[in-house]
């Protein structure tokens, strides 16, 4: 009972699936507190293509949402500093526009999903308004049409009743009806590239699935790119396309979807993987990695991951190791794999 | 089978819903928990899994007795518990201990970890005589692997996963019999996750523990336990030993809340065959009539409405399952389908 909504804008340029969309290069972001400089980002570099889903994996404090932030433009600055880096949106650097030229891009380009509904959404306007705000603000459109797409948009997203519901307030949806209120919020203007960060992660897993085959449905329609920041390897598995592995502000490991879960190069990922519940090992021990992800005003030296790691050298704790082209047993290089370990041959052939 | 520990019967908890500042009237109740049985046995871990507002919290407030039950027993050893207070409260308390969800709020920001778990002492000296205390202390850190020089540091000094080890040596300091864990593991990392899981596998074996192990994540409760029991809107839809519930399931919400867990491999994405279910959980202040899954449920006939489904073995169902399910049309899942 879906109606399609109109096309907002006339001839929109909807880049082809597969033309590179986002660009991180070199990313570095810190914040200057009073305990010290903290690097949350630390040389990032990720892509991400129309119609492709990049799931960004890591765990609390390695700099997935930061990154995130930066991308929008909506870091908090101060504390936040970003001291280098490019990123690249269709080709244009976004860190060198003007804050005008970004607005243009933010919103109508890319758009955000958030974690937390509820706290994302303004208590004391209908969501109605808080939908049709984006076409008043962006398409100059009058308060009646405004409410005529925001109907059109609860409807796109499957909110029951949506002609009933459009003047409710947040507080009187459910937490799966709020999370799609955010995401019809993000499709207004059809943006070209769509960042959720941990979407679903507030949410039951019943619901979580809803929500999930939903936004896979719409990417799908609409060939958007899809940035997914989640800890979930459940998730992950579902629905992306490759995946970005970050530990302490670098991303350590990178590979499509299915030769990551297939065969690790990097043993952060390795142990991720390991310690998960199987059914096999009911009644075993879990492998669990050993100690706790780092301090960020304190990294360790060389690799970030050797205090944790069972195989790590001297090397690991002097030299950083670089993002290595991971290549097969016979050489080859293996398109997409990268693997930021001075032992990846030994984690991945060994 | 090990002699029953606890055992809860026709459990229930509503919340009064009052109207009027001056005369309050009672216009109806959130039926948290409404009429659940089950035992548990020494030695074993019980899982209650379920999605939030199903009553999986107020039900293990209700066992601590930290809630007061609105009908129904809560037998410990035989005795009900539900009813009792004062000294004799205190004591059975000493054998029933939680470990809960959140470590950065359980714990009391402005007190050093050895009075955290000293405070125990305080109210059950019998367990530790005054001179021995700071000693038992700095034992009971050893057990669950942080550094007994530690004792003197507080809370924010300590990350997420060594604070929840904490918790665990609070809830282990009055040697208790029983230990109710709600949800111990969602609020840590993946990485640390592990860790805390081996270290509660541990302790229950070195002290005989029996545990009931609230949790979401269903994969973590298949590790550890032995049972499990579903809980949907106050009521248990489903128990049996974890592999009746997650490989033989025949309850429609148990099969629609495991084929909708994402699983960590991505190699047969395309061809999983998933139950999406559609709507959200109802109000438990006014939960639906007969079965309380029959509004989202696929196999909801003109019975569901009316005759409340009971827990128990399913008899239609010959030579399958052999463990209880609160269902009319109960089956697995590829009998279902054919």
């Amino acid at each position: 009972m879906t109606t399609a909504p109109e096309k907002t804008t006339a001839a929109k340029d909807r880049p082809a699936p597969g033309t590179p969309l986002l660009e991180v290069r070199d990313l570095h972001v810190e914040f200057k507190t009073r305990d010290g400089v903290a690097k949350a980002v630390n040389g990032v570099n990720y892509s991400v293509a129309a119609g492709e889903t990049l799931a960004v994996l890591g765990e609390s404090g390695s700099g997935k949402s930061v990154t995130a932030q930066t991308i929008m433009g909506i870091l908090d600055m101060p504390p936040g500093r970003i001291t280098s880096g490019e990123i690249l949106f269709r080709g244009q650097d976004m860190l060198k526009m003007s804050n005008e030229e970004r607005r243009k891009i933010r919103g109508r380009k890319i758009a955000m999903i958030f974690q937390d509904a509820l706290s994302s959404l303004n208590p004391v306007l209908s969501v109605g308004y808080q939908l049709g705000e984006m076409f008043r603000v962006h398409e100059g459109a009058s308060k009646k049409e405004a409410k005529a797409k925001a109907i059109e948009l609860m409807d796109r997203v499957r909110i029951p009743a949506a002609k009933e519901r459009v003047n409710d307030y947040p507080h009187q949806f459910s937490g799966g009806m709020r999370q799609r209120i955010m995401i019809a919020m993000a499709l207004a203007l059809e943006p070209d590239l769509i960042i959720a960060d941990e979407p679903t992660t507030a949410l039951d897993v019943t619901v979580q699935a809803q929500v999930m085959d939903l936004l896979a449905e719409l990417q799908a329609e609409y060939h958007m790119g899809l940035i997914l920041i989640t800890h979930d390897l459940g998730v992950v598995a579902d629905v992306a396309d490759k995946i970005a592995v970050m530990y302490a502000g670098r991303i350590v490991e990178t590979a499509p979807v299915h030769d990551l879960y297939a065969k690790p190069a990097h043993p952060y990922t390795e142990g991720l993987l390991r310690s998960i519940p199987r059914l096999d090992q009911k009644g075993e021990e879990l492998y669990a990695i050993k100690g706790l992800p780092p301090n960020l005003y304190k990294v360790p030296a060389g690799c970030a991951f050797n205090p944790r790691c069972d195989a790590a050298t001297d090397l690991c704790r002097t030299e950083s190791p670089a993002l290595h082209q991971v290549t097969d047993r016979d050489g080859a290089e293996i398109a997409g794999r990268a693997s930021a370990c001075h032992f990846w041959k030994e984690t991945l052939h060994g | 089978m090990a002699e029953p520990i606890l055992e809860v019967r026709d459990l229930v908890k509503h919340y009064p819903l009052t109207q009027g500042v001056l005369f309050k009237k009672q216009v109806g109740a959130v039926k948290a928990v409404d009429g659940i049985s089950f035992t548990l046995h020494k030695g074993e871990t019980l899982g209650i899994v379920g999605e939030s507002g199903c009553g999986k919290s107020t039900l293990a407030k209700v066992l601590m007795n930290l809630e007061r039950a609105t009908a129904g027993q809560v037998l410990y050893k035989g005795e009900d518990i539900s009813r009792l207070s004062g000294a004799a409260l205190k004591a059975v308390r000493r054998n029933i201990q939680m470990v809960f969800q959140d470590p950065y709020t359980s714990l009391n920001p402005r007190m050093t970890v050895g009075d955290i778990i000293g405070e125990t002492f305080e109210i059950h000296p019998e367990v530790a005589p005054k001179g021995d205390r700071r000693k038992a202390v700095q034992d009971l850190l050893d057990v669950v692997g942080l550094n007994p020089e530690y004792i003197n540091r507080y809370p924010h000094q300590f990350s997420g996963g060594q604070r929840q080890r904490i918790g665990i040596a609070r809830g282990l300091a009055l040697k208790p019999e029983i230990i109710i864990c709600d949800e111990p593991v969602s609020a840590l990392d993946v990485s640390v996750q592990a860790q805390v899981i081996n270290l509660l596998e541990q302790l229950q074996q070195d002290f005989e523990l029996s545990y009931m192990f609230i949790a979401h994540d269903l994969s973590i409760v298949r590790h550890i336990s032995d049972r499990v029991g579903v809980m949907y809107l106050g009521k248990m839809v489903e128990i049996g030993t974890d592999l009746e519930i997650y490989d033989h399931a025949t309850h429609p919400y148990t099969q629609a809340l495991l084929s909708a867990v994402p699983v960590p491999d991505p190699s047969d994405r395309e061809n999983r065959e998933r139950i999406i279910l559609s709507g959200d959980i109802p109000s438990p202040a006014n939960p639906p009539s007969g079965c309380r899954f029959r509004t989202r449920c696929w196999k909801a006939e003109e019975r569901c409405s009316t005759e409340l489904p009971l827990l128990a073995v399913p008899e239609l169902l010959a030579g399958g399952a052999r463990h209880e399910s609160a269902c009319h049309f109960a089956a697995e899942r590829e009998a279902a389908a054919a």
